[in-house]
């Protein structure tokens, strides 16, 4: 069996002329937490859909358990995508259904469960995460840390063999960005799973990743262990880690010359 | 929002617009009257049917007792034949006169039979040999116009200034008459 | 100088011109490919009915009230009006009639799908604009869940299903309306108000027709209402854009179709 249950080969990908990404390389072992980091832009979530299916590579494979994904036909990603289990960067809740019936929801959809099971089941789900006291509570009256864990429910509630993380941190109090970065870590674990995690929230991520992947221009352009890249002398890897202000990434956006733009006296448009 | 809440609202929903369905068909439209049960067809031969037209009703003494099928060219004697649908219930003397009668001023055209008083009745497929045409408008104007004119003429004896007047009308319309293409 | 100028901003305004032709062009194309893809998917929308049912609730049910309000009025007002022109040539008898011929052809089917496209058409197109900026409606893909069977298919038929049965209750409930200003209030003769009314209104070639009319009505109504939501960009100006779009699409739409339908209908 392939030790590595995605893989993404000399992968490009792009809009009308300008590719986002050029010949990307990256394996995904099985039972590992790996992260996706690089600055806004990078393309780290359209990774994911790619790896998702949800859109086609211009060039290149994406490999889920040794299938072609952009290859399938529409049940074959339906297929596919029954072992995924994917966390939107804000919970993407249905907000016309309760916290049970949000979990419920691929239970119900995807499998011939009865009722019974499916009660169970959930109450298992949300105990997992803590929230089995709010089954009731509809989306819209959860904080956003609580969201984030119903989602986090919901995306596990068939037991994936693949679980794929968006900006998990992003927004969250440091007692809600706690909590998920351990129930990533020990859910991950607990079912066995593989988790790919977008981010670049340094400090959560290096504490639970296995192994990290930097994207920058469209290609990798470094990856190793969380202490690797502490260590790393790298620019751009430095830089980022350590949240310097200039370096590879510049301060300054582009523009002219700062004396002369200020003398020049011409109005600016 | 629970199921049976909703259940309930859409079924009342659906329910009243069955509801106004059918309170537009039966009170507001002909459905009740229209021609349901089981009819028998007979013909009828006019020279001009005038506006008639297909499910055009079929009136005796007033009361619709049937419905105007088809109306076809005979090109043999040049004339419409009409095929009414009368209601099984009514049964008719073969020497029923069908004339064709305008609903008011202007109205729409419809059938009236004026039964006769023969033993023998009209069966499926029978003709009607009585029949009177459609009044059309224009004739009908010519020949009031014309009989004016004659009217005018037998009364200049009697009256000769008012008739000078009318006669000098008279002939202005009489000429026009003669000029008309019926 | 002033020539290039001339002519440089005529080819933008045409250039302008063509472009938003394309883009119109490009979006009935892509209108039609989600119609005929609900239209496939529409398996789920029947075997689990409960969840057409639910949108019949919130598109049909809900929109009763205004319909009903709205009807009474027409109906108060047609036999008002009618009065005013009738009585004239001492046809007021014929309100009746008026009011029945009126609301059964034209105004029950047009006026309720104006109605609709306004409640019920944003209403569609603000809750999906709404899943697709809140990511609701990817998160459902990557959990192999087609959002066009699951969220627009089942919308769809509600509004099909809903919309011939707001017509009629509004055709209905226009003509109680004429009736309470003809007879109680002007003083027709009730007898003559309905008898006329039956004598002149044929069940087929009018309530029919009228039935037939808004059935195309919802279809387009629905879809367009489905179409601007499902294709809005998701931001909070995109979708409050699409939700305008809706009205005026599906208003002009309702009126273009009425034409094409009563041309029809006239010569059957």
């Amino acid at each position: 069996m392939n030790p590595n249950i995605v893989e993404i080969d000399h992968l490009s990908f792009g809009y009308k002329g300008r590719l986002l990404h050029k010949g990307i390389n990256m394996v995904f072992p099985r039972g590992k937490v790996v992260a996706i980091m690089g600055g806004s832009g990078s393309g780290k979530t359209t990774l994911l859909r790619l790896i998702g299916g949800q859109i086609k590579p211009s060039a290149g494979e994406v490999r889920v358990d040794g299938e072609v994904v952009h290859k399938q036909d529409r049940d074959g990603i339906y297929r596919l995508r029954r072992k995924m289990g994917m966390l939107f960067q804000h919970g993407a809740l249905f907000t016309d259904l309760s916290v049970f019936d949000n979990v419920a929801f691929p239970m119900r959809e995807l499998t011939d469960l009865p009722e019974s099971m499916i009660r169970d089941l959930v109450l298992m789900k949300l105990n997992a995460v803590g929230l089995r006291g709010a089954y009731n509570f509809m989306p819209a009256e959860l904080s956003g840390g609580m969201a984030r864990r119903v989602a986090l429910a919901r995306a596990v509630a068939l037991d994936p063999n693949i679980i794929m993380y968006d900006e998990p941190f992003a927004g969250l109090d440091p007692i809600s960005m706690g909590v998920i970065c351990d129930l990533i870590r020990s859910l991950n674990d607990a079912l066995g799973a593989t988790s790919i995690i977008v981010s670049h929230d340094v400090k959560e991520t290096f504490l639970i990743a296995d192994y990290v992947y930097f994207v920058a221009n469209g290609e990798v352009a470094a990856e190793g262990t969380p202490h690797d890249l502490m260590q790393s002398s790298l620019p751009f890897v430095h830089q980022f880690v350590h949240g310097e202000k200039d370096g590879p990434v510049p301060f300054h956006y582009p523009a002219a010359n700062y004396q002369s733009e200020l003398l020049n006296q011409a109005p600016v448009k | 929002m629970d199921r049976t809440k909703i259940d309930l609202w859409v079924g009342i929903f659906v329910a009243l617009g069955a509801a106004a369905l059918l309170g537009l068909a039966m009170k507001v439209g002909n459905l009740t009257s229209s021609k349901i049960g089981p009819t028998y067809s007979v013909t009828a031969a006019f020279e001009n049917v005038g506006s008639l037209k297909p499910h055009a009703p079929v009136k005796s003494a007033g009361v619709v007792v049937g419905r105007v099928d088809s109306i076809a060219f005979d090109s043999k004697k040049y004339e419409a034949v009409v095929t009414i649908k009368i209601d099984k219930r009514y049964a008719f003397p073969k020497d029923t006169f069908a004339n064709i009668y305008t609903a008011g001023l202007l109205g729409e055209q419809y059938v009236g039979l004026e039964a006769g008083g023969e033993d023998d009745i009209l069966k499926n497929g029978d003709t009607i040999t009585q029949t009177q045409d459609a009044v059309v408008l224009e004739k009908m104007i010519g020949q009031f116009l014309f009989s004016k004119t004659s009217e005018s003429k037998a009364d200049s004896k009697v009256e000769p200034s008012t008739k000078a007047a009318n006669a000098k009308s008279g002939r202005a319309k009489s000429t026009e008459l003669g000029d008309a293409p019926f | 100088m002033i020539k290039s100028k001339l002519f440089s901003s005529i080819t933008q305004t045409l250039r302008g011109i063509g472009k938003r032709m394309t883009e119109r062009i490009w979006r009935l194309g892509a209108g039609t490919r989600l119609f005929f893809l609900t239209i496939f998917y529409s398996g789920e929308s029947f075997k689990r009915f409960h969840l057409t049912l639910r949108e019949i609730y919130f598109t049909g049910v809900m929109s009763l009230l205004i319909i009903v309000v709205s009807a009474f009025f027409v109906g108060m007002v047609l036999a008002l009006q009618g009065y005013n022109t009738l009585q004239k040539y001492g046809s007021s008898e014929a309100i009746g009639v008026l009011v029945a011929l009126s609301l059964v052809r034209e105004l029950g089917p047009v006026v309720t799908a104006l109605l609709f496209a306004g409640r019920a058409g944003t209403a569609i197109t603000a809750e999906i604009g709404l899943m697709k900026t809140t990511e609701q409606l990817s998160a459902m893909e990557m959990m192999a869940v087609n959002p066009i069977a699951r969220v627009v298919a089942p919308r769809f038929w509600a509004g099909v299903i809903s919309m011939p049965i707001l017509a009629t209750l509004f055709s209905m409930v226009g003509i109680l309306g004429g009736y309470i200003v003809a007879v109680p209030l002007i003083g027709v003769d009730d007898g003559a108000f309905w008898s006329q009314m039956q004598a002149n209104v044929d069940f087929r070639a009018d309530i029919i027709n009228g039935v037939i009319k808004s059935l195309v009505f919802g279809v387009a109504c629905t879809m367009i209402a489905l179409f601007e939501g499902f294709d809005a960009p998701p931001t909070a100006e995109g979708v409050s854009r699409a939700t305008t779009r809706t009205v005026v699409i599906s208003s002009l739409t309702v009126l273009a179709l009425d034409f094409v339908l009563t041309s029809f209908m006239m010569v059957i």
